[in-house]
């Protein structure tokens, strides 16, 4: 399961599809096209990370001049690096309190877990476990209403504000399974002053696993750099370091393996790339193209073979030599499946592999550091 | 005795004439493994390997299977697991990577149920030489012996299931977990299995950031395990909030570091290799 993060517009406009009271609000990504009047209204930047509203990134505008200047100072502003290329303005409620719910996955239960408490408003890592009223659904039974009416009661609320929270709450596990969400979350979940709840903000994240089955899910890129963006167009696995040790290996955990090898050597990769059960030449030699981008000072290539042959890989690194141009040192290390022949088709191209990983990673982290 | 797979073991491949699958079990065949039929809607009557194919899991059960190799596109992994339960299957790995986690959620709460096991998804799957292996580790890596070894990875696995065997040492069972953050088995599932088996004698632990798993099998350990354990975790030079190509293997909110797993499991009596070369060496020191 990859985790992918919805922009409040997009995941507000999924409250609304399943009925889920929330503010009137409309996108905006161009100042020209802003039609709002009604005030008080907030303008809220539309990025993907947290602390938005410490960043300058919510604004309140009392009129049509107000909001003309706060939308120009939020739009195209920078938060936490990323550009804010659309803002959400809505209308500011009339909070009278402020509680959280939330629907998400507990790895450990392997069940998704309602999480509920009348201490709204602040991050749900700030209150008291005691505070916090939960429920473990069985997903092979489902919701049904008495898990409503079990935390209404477990929270106290009063019965003008119980049946309106069933009733979302119904709908939010609607929308977490129908959905593939990983997270389903309102905070603030808003009482008015009037006593009508509405969701405040609206947090939902998809299991980027499941867009197969979501076509009216656009996909947001917007958390990965950019060579991590080609990397992940061109099907590898690669994250972003800031070392100068390029790394390929393949698997996820013998890859992460020689990062933690490497770091403890006093060594510094510029990268994660896991190759993956592939036995393809080129996939080894898009690698490499991957790794000219990245510019590190050395590469360590770390295979144990199964399905990914060991010749396919001394191959794709010598093919890689002619083709990508790479002119930084490169210390191979394999073992495994067709070993023999993989240092073989190495050795007549002039590399020297090893056979075990930490020969391989004290060499590395040698020549790098003498340079 | 070893865990999960046995001589007794006898396998279906459902989606047997993939690449994966087909691949697969003429790997499972040589290594000893009973592959007693195969399942791809509309090849029945064909043979894999000699294997014969059936158009339904329900046809096939003449043959008596009683594990489940599951080998189909993702979007329908669901599918073939239910078909699995319907027909009473006690074991049912599923290689597949990129299943919607909610579907295996669905699968692992079924099967518990049923008193069914769930291993995978995107692992390895079980190994115990050579008696039976039902999943895709390498075959020349084993050896018989008293070491059992539950790992969250593959690559990985390989590398310190080779190296236990280049030092001497083999295995009882080994168990790939998979990569994703709900999967069927835990490390608390196979420690209890690995306690009750009189032919493992010590216990490797490949775990890895993300989760709390490595955590809760920390305090089992302490409370129920008194055979040694060694263990080793990746991770350790992960940035927080980035995925390690797992998807399980993120650290969230400060939770899930390498550094709070070792602890853990220091506490609770387990060596902890720094390298996986060190893993053999402990093992002879808590073997003396």
């Amino acid at each position: 399961m990859v985790k992918m993060n919805l922009y409040e517009y997009q995941a507000k406009e999924l409250f609304r599809k399943y009925n889920i009271p929330v503010p009137e609000g409309k996108n905006y990504e161009d100042l020209s096209k802003i039609d709002w009047n009604k005030f008080p209204a907030v303008v809220k930047a539309q990025v993907l990370v947290g602390g938005r509203g410490k960043a300058g990134g919510i604004q309140f505008a009392n009129n049509s001049k107000e909001l003309m200047e706060k939308s120009s100072q939020v739009l195209g502003m920078t938060i936490k690096g990323l550009k804010v290329k659309s803002i959400y303005i809505e209308e500011k409620l009339e909070v009278g309190k402020e509680y959280y719910v939330s629907i998400t996955l507990d790895r450990s239960a392997r069940k998704p877990v309602i999480m509920a408490t009348t201490e709204g408003g602040v991050e749900i890592e700030d209150v008291p476990d005691e505070k916090i009223k939960k429920f473990w659904v069985d997903p092979t039974i489902g919701y049904s209403g008495f898990i409503g009416r079990q935390l209404t009661f477990d929270l106290g609320l009063p019965d003008s504000e119980g049946k309106q929270f069933q009733d979302i709450l119904a709908k939010m596990y609607r929308l977490y399974r129908e959905y593939d969400a990983e997270l389903v979350e309102i905070n603030p979940l808003v009482i008015t002053k009037e006593g009508k709840i509405i969701a405040g903000d609206a947090k939902v994240i998809i299991d980027s696993d499941s867009l197969f089955r979501h076509k009216d899910i656009p996909e947001n890129a917007a958390e990965r750099t950019e060579l991590e963006e080609i990397a992940y167009k061109r099907g590898y696995s690669l994250v972003e370091l800031d070392g100068d040790i390029g790394v390929i290996a393949n698997g996820a955990g013998l890859t992460m393996a020689t990062l933690d090898a490497l770091t403890l050597h006093g060594g510094k990769p510029r990268n994660f790339l896991d190759l993956g059960g592939s036995d393809d030449v080129e996939k080894v030699v898009g690698a490499f193209e991957l790794l000219k981008i990245a510019k590190p000072k050395g590469i360590l290539v770390n295979i144990f073979g199964g399905v990914t042959h060991c010749d396919t890989v001394a191959k794709g690194i010598v093919e890689a030599k002619k083709r990508v141009g790479i002119d930084v040192p490169i210390v191979v290390r394999l073992s495994g499946v067709n070993e023999d022949i993989g240092r073989q088709i190495l050795k007549e191209n002039g590399i020297e592999a090893y056979s075990d990983m930490m020969s391989a990673v004290e060499e590395i982290v040698k020549v790098v550091n003498k340079q | 005795m070893s865990i999960y797979v046995d001589e007794n073991t006898k396998i279906v491949v459902q989606g047997i004439t993939g690449h994966q699958g087909s691949f697969n079990t003429l790997q499972m065949l040589k290594f000893g493994s009973k592959v007693v039929a195969g399942v791809t809607p509309g090849k029945g009557g064909t043979e894999v390997h000699g294997v014969k194919v059936f158009n339904t899991l329900a046809d096939a059960m003449k043959m008596e299977p009683n594990a489940t190799f599951i080998s189909v596109p993702a979007p329908y992994v669901l599918d073939a697991a239910k078909e699995a339960l319907y027909n009473g299957i006690d074991l049912i790995y599923i290689l597949t990577e990129k299943v919607p986690y909610q579907d295996t959620m669905e699968i692992v709460n079924l099967a518990r149920k049923m008193g069914k096991t769930v291993v995978g998804p995107n692992g390895p799957g079980i190994t115990s030489p050579f008696k039976s292996k039902i999943g895709i580790m390498p075959n020349q890596i084993f050896k018989e012996g008293n070491v059992g070894v539950i790992s969250r990875s593959g690559t990985l696995t390989y590398e310190i299931v080779d190296q236990l065997t280049r030092a001497g040492f083999g295995e009882s069972t080994v168990v790939g977990l998979g990569g994703d953050p709900v999967t069927g088995l835990n490390f608390v599932d196979v420690l209890s299995k690995f306690k009750n088996d009189s032919q493992t004698e010590a216990i490797v632990m490949v775990g890895e950031i993300g989760g709390t798993a490595e955590e809760e099998a920390a305090e089992y350990i302490k409370k129920n395990i008194r055979k040694p354990v060694v263990a080793y975790i990746t991770g350790r030079s992960a940035p927080k909030g980035k995925r390690m190509g797992h998807a399980g293997a993120i650290i969230t909110r400060g939770k899930g570091t390498a550094e709070s797993k070792i602890k853990a499991l220091e506490e609770a009596g387990v060596k902890v290799a720094d390298y996986p070369y060190q893993v053999p060496i402990l093992l002879k020191e808590v073997f003396k």
